[in-house]
């Protein structure tokens, strides 16, 4: 079976459209809701989703995302219990999966157990973003034995040239852009800059690219959506999450945000 | 013996360089330039002017007879790290890393600091040396150690409160890397210990090392042969390495390592990485953490804010899993009644951190013999403790 990440692209690539990737954390507030809102994203144009993994201590995230994941633990979330929810998931949907989570949670669990639950939960790709390539032949030898997730690995502003090449020989499903030379949530000031980086990375990659940190509105959605394969929106959706989790109309709220940032993405079309 | 850390960054198979891709270009280029750095004999030498004028190095190693003879064993030698300007050894690696920000010509450092003494070496060397700085501290750190903050403003610098997790060092360290992403051109990160992505562990310990390289030539000069034994606490593990890594390749010498046993080891409440902890990754470095069989990071306890750390350096874990050190934990209990110890037999207060220490020599030094010696790394003074040790007593000041 083909992978669902490239299937996405491949399908989006004949219709001449872009990826929408939005971006939840698990188990914020419940893994109930989790499940909830990936069904309710689905439906509301998202193409692929990104599902967070909570972690004590994410050094690459800011105050919103920090929150969630606070949220999440408490709510008692692990790994493990996001894999199960995965599962049952998989009886209701086949959009692309895609967990964002740091590095110790997949070491506690063991690389070979977690593809191998990955794989029979259904999940598709994996984002480490305390992993660069130099230290990822243990998970990537997993996946390749598992036969998944694939390791989807991200360049950033100040990446140099060889490593590009590097990023972009070894990342599969797609590149992740980091538009921003900072954390999760923060503001993004010049989309020129993101253009011409983006532009450079596809000159030479065969592979889509995806950019996500700080891209909030539909309006930036739409810049993004004009020169890259992907847009990715985190901390705008979880924000909002989390002012509204107690509110009965959460589910429709994200709903309806996640329907702007498609639209935005179709860019006229 | 190979130079250890390997090309790679690694200690066997701790350490290596977990950031994220924003930063590894920073960690490839601080490595670059630590590295020529390291060969450059005028960089070399202006490392070394600065701790002999400014830090008041060589630090003593005194004979502690008194102590010597009423725990009745091994003869027992302080090394004087308290005497170092600030008050700890935490300023031998903050004036190398001063002038190596300055030869990377970037003029912002930020750090991090659990009980201060780290923040106050970082403010200290940046007023020196004309940097800005930015230091990070939880904020429930800040209130227990309210002078250290002020003592950092003082001397120029920006505190900035951490209201994020459990609001201590492992939180300071964190919100310093999330800044260190965003101002990754402009700024040098000055971490303060012997942890975090390579080539941190490396140049930290090598900064250090002078404790070690000073102690062998004053033991050898007053025992005429080397110790039995070394002794030293380990919160990071900059001052234990730092004694203990010019003594490695000597098989006689035993080391041993006290981590924060804080409540007790069955209380859940310490720090002890190598009694509780099994190896995982935080803050960019593979070695032995305390987490849940989630992978989540576990909060730590020590009524020493400077052991107080759920991970370690990652050439411990080496060292650890290899048997080259020893490690074992004090509590607070016999880490409160060592510093009272050292104070009323010897007329020199220790830091908390440097109590845990002591705590082992009585164990250890009783049941050695009379013609062995042993070297106990004084890393820090305890002026900073003395009002939080007069609070828990009850006694207003």
């Amino acid at each position: 079976m083909p992978n669902r990440i490239q299937a996405t692209f491949d399908k989006l690539r004949a219709r001449g459209q872009k990826a929408l990737i939005p971006y939840i954390m698990a188990g914020d507030p419940s893994l109930t809701e989790t499940e909830s809102l990936v069904l309710a994203l689905e439906e509301a144009g998202a193409d692929l989703i990104e599902l967070g993994v909570p972690f004590s201590d994410p050094i690459a995230d800011g105050p919103v995302i920090q929150k969630a994941a606070e949220r999440a633990l408490r709510s008692g979330t692990s790994l493990k219990s996001i894999l199960s929810t995965v599962k049952t998931l998989r009886t209701k949907s086949q959009i692309p999966l895609i967990l964002m989570t740091y590095y110790n949670t997949i070491m506690a669990m063991g690389e070979n157990e977690f593809c191998e639950q990955a794989v029979k939960a259904g999940v598709d790709g994996v984002i480490v973003p305390d992993l660069p390539p130099e230290e990822a032949d243990l998970l990537c030898e997993a996946a390749d034995k598992a036969g998944g997730p694939v390791v989807i690995f991200l360049l950033a502003p100040t990446s140099t040239k060889s490593r590009q090449a590097e990023v972009i020989k070894r990342t599969k499903g797609f590149i992740y852009y980091v538009s921003l030379t900072g954390i999760t949530g923060a503001s993004l000031s010049n989309m020129d800059e993101v253009r011409q980086n983006v532009s450079k990375i596809q000159k030479t990659a065969k592979k889509p690219v995806a950019v996500g940190f700080g891209i909030s509105t539909p309006d930036q959605v739409k810049q993004v959506a004009e020169f890259a394969d992907g847009v990715i929106v985190g901390s705008a959706i979880v924000r909002q999450i989390g002012d509204h989790q107690l509110d009965s109309a959460l589910i429709e709220r994200i709903s309806q945000f996640t329907q702007g940032l498609k639209t935005a993405t179709l860019n006229g079309k | 013996m190979p130079t250890l850390p390997d090309k790679r960054g690694r200690f066997g198979k701790y350490g290596g360089q977990y950031v994220p891709e924003t930063l590894m270009p920073a960690m490839l280029e601080l490595e670059q330039a630590y590295l020529a750095a390291k060969r450059d004999k005028k960089f070399q030498a202006e490392v070394q002017d600065c701790l002999q004028q400014y830090v008041g190095r060589p630090t003593p190693l005194y004979f502690a007879e008194r102590l010597t003879k009423t725990l009745g064993g091994a003869k027992i030698y302080l090394k004087r790290e308290d005497l170092c300007h600030t008050g700890a050894h935490k300023i031998n690696n903050t004036v190398g890393q001063a002038l190596l920000t300055r030869r990377m010509k970037k003029h912002r450092v930020i750090a991090e600091t659990g009980a201060g003494q780290h923040g106050v070496a970082v403010a200290t060397v940046a007023a020196m040396f004309g940097l800005n700085a930015e230091i990070y501290m939880g904020t429930e750190d800040m209130e227990r150690q309210a002078l250290n903050v002020f003592r950092m403003r003082l001397l120029g610098s920006t505190v900035t409160g951490v209201d994020a997790g459990s609001r201590t060092l492992k939180d300071a360290i964190s919100e310093a890397m999330r800044d260190w992403t965003t101002n990754v051109r402009t700024t040098h990160y000055l971490l303060g210990s012997v942890l975090g992505a390579h080539p941190y562990p490396m140049m930290i310990r090598d900064f250090q090392a002078v404790i070690g390289r000073e102690a062998r030539k004053q033991i050898l000069s007053a025992e005429g042969k080397l110790p039995s034994c070394l002794v030293a606490c380990v919160g990071g593990g900059s001052n234990s390495i730092g004694l203990f890594y010019p003594f490695i390749k000597d098989p006689k010498v035993e080391m041993v390592g006290v981590e924060a046993g804080g409540l007790g080891l069955t209380s859940g409440k310490h720090a002890a990485r190598f009694s509780g902890g099994k190896p995982g990754v935080l803050h960019g470095t593979m070695t032995y953490l305390l987490q849940d069989h989630h992978g989540q990071v576990s909060l730590t306890h020590s009524v020493s804010a400077g052991l107080d750390y759920p991970a370690v350096g990652p050439e411990h874990s080496l060292h650890h899993d290899a048997g080259r050190i020893r490690y074992t934990s004090a509590t607070d209990e016999e880490a409160l009644a060592a510093f009272d110890l050292l104070s009323q037999e010897e007329g020199i207060i220790p830091a908390l951190e440097s109590a845990h220490a002591i705590a082992e020599i009585t164990k250890l030094a009783p049941t050695m013999r009379k013609s062995q010696v042993i070297i106990v790394n004084l890393s820090g003074r305890g002026d900073k403790d003395v009002q939080q040790i007069a609070r828990m007593r009850g006694i207003p000041l």
